[in-house]
């Protein structure tokens, strides 16, 4: 997302060109590339880096460029400056180096929270506070002669023992650390893959895949209950691009690639997948696998199950993958379903072929503003009726507009600011939108320019039939910005008493907006039940579109002061959120994932029956739990 | 949990500020009501095109159009006459006729009309946050009148209401209801899907828009006999259903006590069970009737308790989701797991309602006389009450008895009690009929009187209903185990089921609450594994025995009847008749002196009580025959009533 936005669009579509051009002339070498990798891998050489090795954004040393108890890069967060505003650091972003100056006011506002409350986290990791690995000699004297690189460094293990939920940043904050990883492994390939997993088997060591670590599921936490060495898998090193097939538009890409990563060394060819979660900066590609994720531009793209045309995933049980690569096959059931989903309890996705598609020529952003959220979901259905909705298309309920409008930059001229006064007073006096009712659905188009241009009118066309006013490209921009800072955010509350979280669901069109209103009254009067003393920041959008239904995403946030155990609280209120999602239609999970934290439900979502048909499957490939991070089952 | 610790509201007066100010500008007020903060503003007509278009409605249309092979239109048009017959049209030009009328009304009527200002802060509360739906009980006409009247006073969101089509042939007064917010449901429609859907989806229509609060009586109709009827399920499923299936977030259920002193239907009810037929409601009888404005009808107590919410009865009992893998528009059958739940609440809220009806002296009255049919001395009635009084508050009655010094009572009832008691004019008549008549109209006369005096003592019989069932098994066990007297008051109250409010279930709750009431005022002792009579007890519980005394007998009369005249082919119709000549034959041979046994309401009640516990059959569903089944439980029944004699 950092791209996107820089510099003017000519520019933009010049460089596009460029990279596409430059691409093709660099198509040789590029497929070179692969067979060295695979021939040092064969020749049990694969501890040394490939001198050609991609450079990647996220080192084996994650603590070198990573927050160790927050989310993403050490260099970048939110802060209030000595006045008040709020601030981005860092120079990643488009946000960095901004002031905000609507942040304080609307973070105060919205959580009763004061900028001289502070509560701040422990400075840094104390080592000596986690316990020493416990390792499996005989397992780590073999692992020494493949020459596999590992470590039982604290930070690294301690990295590898978390995801992004809540309470897991939350300990960290304070200082303290659960069960970790007793040690850390980074094959480089697939063969690595094949014999760590034989070696686990043989020595009875607990194996937990770990790709980009943005889980919020307690997917990566360590059972505590786990006797045996614990190893995680660290997949990070196997990034690279075996080859691409232009003629069938597919590409096939080591698992541990992350979704920047391949996104920009696929443009370096003039390709993309199109596969954008907002995790993209650190996800992985087994990861997306391992967790059935959802990209934003699913709409021309499709999920991750849509883009997958091969799987190979090691397995105590051997390597498992299909024969040939064709389009789609009537041969049982899809052997890539049990893969996909399967959250690190079946195995190691180490190659996945993905389809990929040339970079779009234009690429636009768009926003409508509705006069109430009804309007907007009916519009949104409408859309998907028509099956013409864009590359996405998000609608968010007032309160997250107004989140939006608090992460304004401050504006560089009294023109700018101006026009903004003049549009508010459009909307809001001439055409009648309450503020406090008033919503934004944020578009994004892609394709050729044409094509890009009549979409856009026929959407808009729809819009207004629901009483939605375009409401310009900032606006929709803004709205995906949100997304990607979201968790940055999340930072910057932690430091004044303020806890959230997000989760999702799907749901069939006809429950949206009961789905959305009885979640965020549950939300609201349990926290009140609980005992939060002030109104919580309840909020939802739209997020995507399907045929029969929506995915809804919601962010729940309070402030904490007061409370002696806020993280149980805020554990009880999700959980019951999640029930009321359920009582009204909603799924278990859209692309979060199950994990360990929504276990619970997995036998009412799927029956008994389905879930003994996973564990078979499990019993068959794994008979002695070697994937131990009882995550779903 | 100590019923007498139950705290209780203050009630305000609000016909005393009527009488102090013009009712002409308390008609013209300005009517602000706080609105549900749901709302979708919308017009009546509005509503109705709303429901004709819903998808639910859409279904059922199409469901008919298909069996019937009518074409959709013309069901369309029937369903559109149904919600036109049906539908309210609520205007505030009415209610503010209403308003002035009425103040003129009540005042003539009634001294007081006593409203505890505390719920009506609550209610307005939960109308702002939830749906609403009022549920008072339902003693006379006056009751939905008063409930307008109140929420106008107090500016509130006028309820629309669900009433019985016989008012609509009432010329000019059914049209002026409808206006006030009445709308209009037949008695019965069994098995008519149109009509079941059309009223439906208008109650739910009105309940997720928040149009307005929805007011219906749980008891169906008017209690005849002051006592609470047993619920009725289908509106309360009705309104509950938008919450199960997620369309609103919770439902707020509002029951109403709605006391009165002296209901204005009071003579033409025991007339009524009497067999006399109830007059048809016309605009004439109407007019007929205002020589009621010049009695004395006391003052009136109306209790708002606190809202119960849907969502948290439901609460871990109602699993949402089974209501997945359906379209909701597609009408399902309710889950046996949901009827109970339903059922449960409904006994609940008239429970609740019971529990804060308020209970008048000669409520008390009337009940000691009835059990002492040759009358006695004033100082005995005046020290009994006394010591009734104390009772029923140790069992967590809401008295209101005038006075505030509790503890002298020999000069608290000495004053106001008796002074005000010619008010009720049945108790001269139990005292002694006069004139030369005919036995059997001697007999109607005395019966009229006896009823109408049992009116008033069954309005506090729930207060005494448990431990009276627990004294009647403690007299009827085989030992005084705790199991024995049990199992006999599990029976009994499984007899009485029908006429006395007892949730189906919950047996042993309740008999926990009557143990804990007998012990409490020392009637009773709990001895390890059993449960003894204590020596002080003999009072009480000769007086609780007695209280269900004439249920009893009647109960033994019904039985006595089907066993000794009933023939082969007797239909429902003939049963009441039937059952009223045995028992005045009985009445006049001397060998029965019971007059509440000529109730139709308690020969229904014991009838329906006999085919639940399949002692009697039904055959047929249309056939309305009722064939005896001697079975072992008909022994049961027999053997245990006649260990009472």
């Amino acid at each position: 997302m950092a791209s996107i936005g820089d510099g003017s669009e000519r520019q933009r579509i010049a460089q596009q060109r460029l990279r596409v051009l430059a691409g093709h002339l660099r198509r040789l070498g590029a497929e070179e590339r692969p067979g060295v990798a695979a021939q040092e891998c064969r020749a049990g050489a694969g501890t040394t880096e490939p001198d050609d090795k991609p450079p990647c954004s996220v080192p084996k040393r994650r603590q070198d460029i990573m927050k160790w108890n927050g989310w993403g890069y050490a260099d970048s967060k939110f802060f209030f400056n000595k006045k008040g505003q709020g601030e981005f650091t860092g120079k990643r972003y488009r946000l960095s180096g901004l002031i905000l100056p609507s942040l304080k006011d609307w973070f105060e506002g919205t959580f009763g929270a004061n900028l001289q409350h502070k509560s701040p986290a422990v400075p840094s990791l104390n080592t000596s506070a986690v316990a020493p690995p416990s390792l499996n000699e005989a397992f780590v004297e073999e692992l020494k002669s493949t020459g596999i690189p590992f470590s039982h460094d604290t930070e690294d293990r301690v990295f590898r023992a978390h995801g992004h939920c809540l309470h897991e940043i939350f300990s960290l904050r304070d200082g303290r650390v659960g069960r970790c990883p007793d040690m850390v492994v980074w094959p480089n390939c697939h063969n690595d893959v094949v014999k760590i997993v034989e070696l686990a088997c043989k020595h009875s060591v607990c194996l937990i895949p770990y790709g980009g670590g943005t889980s919020v599921s307690s997917a990566l936490e360590c059972p505590p209950e786990e006797t045996r060495s614990i190893v995680s898998l660290d997949t990070s090193q196997m990034n690279r691009i075996l080859w691409i097939d232009e003629k069938n538009l597919t590409a096939h890409v080591e698992a541990g690639i992350i979704g920047q990563d391949l996104e920009r060394l696929l443009n370096e060819s003039g390709y993309c997948t199109g596969h954008e979660p907002d995790s993209m900066e650190f996800s992985s590609l087994g990861g997306w696998v391992a967790t059935r994720a959802s990209g934003m531009k699913k709409n021309i793209y499709g999920n991750i199950e849509d883009l997958v045309v091969h799987i190979k995933m090691v397995t105590p049980r051997g390597v498992i993958e299909k024969s040939c690569q064709g389009p789609r096959m009537s041969t049982g059931p899809d052997i890539h379903h049990f893969i996909l989903g399967s959250e690190g309890t079946l195995g190691v996705v180490t190659e996945v072929t993905l389809k990929i598609r040339p970079i779009p020529e234009y690429q636009k952003y768009g926003s409508v503003v509705f006069p109430n959220f009804q309007q907007g979901v009916a519009c949104l259905r409408e859309v998907a009726k028509q099956r013409c909705a864009p590359a996405s298309i998000r609608l968010m309920d007032n309160e997250q507009f107004q989140f939006g409008h608090a992460l304004k930059p401050q504006v560089s001229s009294i023109f700018t600011s101006f026009l903004d006064g003049l549009k508010k007073f459009y909307i809001t006096k001439f055409k009648g939108f309450d503020p406090h009712h008033l919503c934004v659905a944020t578009l994004l188009f892609e394709g050729d320019r044409e094509k890009v241009l009549q979409h856009e009118k026929l959407v808009y066309d729809i819009a207004a039939k629901f009483g939605g006013l375009a409401a310009g490209e900032d606006n929709g921009q803004r709205g995906y910005m949100l997304t990607f800072v979201i968790a940055y955010l999340r930072d910057l509350g932690m430091e004044y008493y303020v806890i959230g979280e997000s989760f999702e669901t799907s749901v069939p069109w006809d429950r949206v907006l009961d789905l959305c209103r009885n979640v965020k009254e549950r939300i609201v009067r349990e926290c009140k039940e609980k005992g939060v003393q002030f109104p919580p920041l309840s909020t939802c959008r739209v997020t995507q579109t399907y045929d029969a239904g929506a995915c809804v995403y919601f962010y729940f946030a309070f402030n904490y002061r007061g409370l002696s155990d806020p993280v149980h609280v805020y554990e009880q209120v999700e959980h019951a959120a999640r029930e009321e999602i359920l009582a009204n239609g909603g799924s278990l999970s859209h692309h979060h994932g199950v994990g360990k934290l929504r276990k619970e439900w997995m036998q009412e979502t799927i029956s008994s029956v389905g879930l003994g048909m996973l564990k078979s499957v499990k019993d068959y490939l794994d008979p002695n739990n070697i994937f131990g991070n009882r995550n779903l089952l | 949990k100590d019923p007498v610790l139950k705290k209780r509201d203050d009630f305000e007066d609000i016909l005393e500020e009527r009488r102090n100010s013009s009712d002409l500008r308390y008609a013209f007020k300005c009517y602000t009501p706080v609105l549900y903060r749901g709302l979708t503003p919308c017009k009546a007509a509005t509503l109705k095109s709303m429901v004709l278009q819903s998808e639910q409605l859409l279904h059922v249309i199409n469901q008919v159009s298909a069996e019937s092979g009518e074409s959709t239109d013309v069901v369309k048009d029937e369903a559109a006459a149904i919600l036109e017959e049906m539908a309210h049209r609520l205007q505030l030009r009415t209610i503010r006729f209403f308003a002035y009328t009425l103040s003129k009304a009540f005042k003539a009527l009634y001294r007081s009309v006593c409203v505890n200002e505390e719920g009506i802060q609550r209610l307005q509360q939960a109308m702002q946050e939830h749906p609403v739906v009022l549920l008072p009980s339902h003693r006379s006409y006056m009751d939905f009148l008063m409930m307008s009247y109140i929420l106008y006073t107090y500016d509130l969101s006028l309820p629309v209401i669900a009433a019985g089509m016989d008012f609509l042939g009432m010329k000019f007064v059914g049209e002026m209801l409808r206006m006030s917010g009445a709308f209009f449901i037949r008695r019965s429609f069994g098995g008519d899907q149109l009509y079941w859907a059309v009223f439906s989806e208008y109650v739910k229509t009105m309940l997720r828009k928040g149009y307005a609060p929805i007011e219906f009586f749980l008891e169906g109709t008017r209690s005849r006999t002051c006592k609470s009827l047993t619920p009725k399920l289908g509106l309360l499923n009705i309104v509950m259903e938008p919450f199960f299936k997620g369309e609103v977030f919770d439902v707020n259920l509002v029951p109403v006590s709605m006391s009165y002193e002296r209901v204005l239907e009071e003579s033409l009810y025991a007339r009524e069970l009497l067999g006399v037929p109830k007059p048809k409601e016309s605009t004439s009888g109407l007019l007929k009737a205002r020589k009621i404005l010049s009695e004395d009808y006391g003052s009136m107590h109306v209790y708002f308790s606190p809202p119960v919410s849907v969502r948290s009865l439901a609460q871990g009992r109602i699993n949402r989701s089974q209501f997945n893998l359906t379209p909701r528009h597609v009408a399902q059958k309710p889950s046996e797991e949901t009827q109970a739940f339903v059922n449960d609440v409904a006994y609940r809220i008239v429970r609740l309602q019971q529990e804060n009806m308020v209970v008048k002296p000669w409520v008390l009255v009337a009940t000691l006389l009835l059990q002492s049919v040759e009358g006695m001395e004033l100082t005995e009635l005046m020290e009994q009450t006394s010591w009734l009084r104390d009772l029923a508050r140790m069992f967590g009655a809401f008295l209101d008895w005038p006075g505030t010094r509790p503890l002298n009572s020999k000069v608290v009832l000495g004053g106001p009690v008796i002074r005000r008691l010619p008010v009720h004019i049945p108790i001269r008549q139990v005292e002694g009929p006069q004139g030369p008549e005919t036995p059997e109209e001697a007999l109607f006369n005395r019966a009229v009187s006896v009823l109408s005096c049992a009116s008033y003592r069954n309005q506090v019989l729930h207060v005494f209903l448990r431990p009276a069932l627990l004294a009647m098994a403690l007299s009827n066990a085989n030992s005084s185990r705790k199991e024995d007297i049990y199992s006999c008051f599990d029976f009994l109250r499984n007899v009485f089921s029908d006429e006395f409010i007892l949730s189906p279930g919950a047996s042993v709750q309740d008999f926990d609450e009557a143990c804990h009431l007998l012990v409490k005022c020392g009637a009773v002792e709990l001895l390890h594994q059993d449960v003894v009579m204590a020596e002080s007890g003999r009072t009480v519980l000769s007086f609780l025995t007695l209280l269900l005394e004439p249920f009893l007998q009647g109960y033994q009369v019904v039985c006595r009847y089907l066993r000794e005249e009933a023939t082969e082919n007797l239909t429902e119709k003939q049963f009441i008749p039937a059952v009223r000549s045995f028992a005045v034959k009985l009445h006049l041979s001397g060998s029965l002196k019971c007059y509440e046994v000529l109730s139709s309401d308690l020969q229904k009640n014991a009838l329906n009580a006999l085919i639940r516990l399949n002692v009697v059959r039904r055959d047929g569903l249309m056939s309305n025959q009722v064939a005896i089944v001697s079975s072992i439980h008909g022994m049961l029944i027999h053997s245990a009533f006649s260990l009472e004699n």
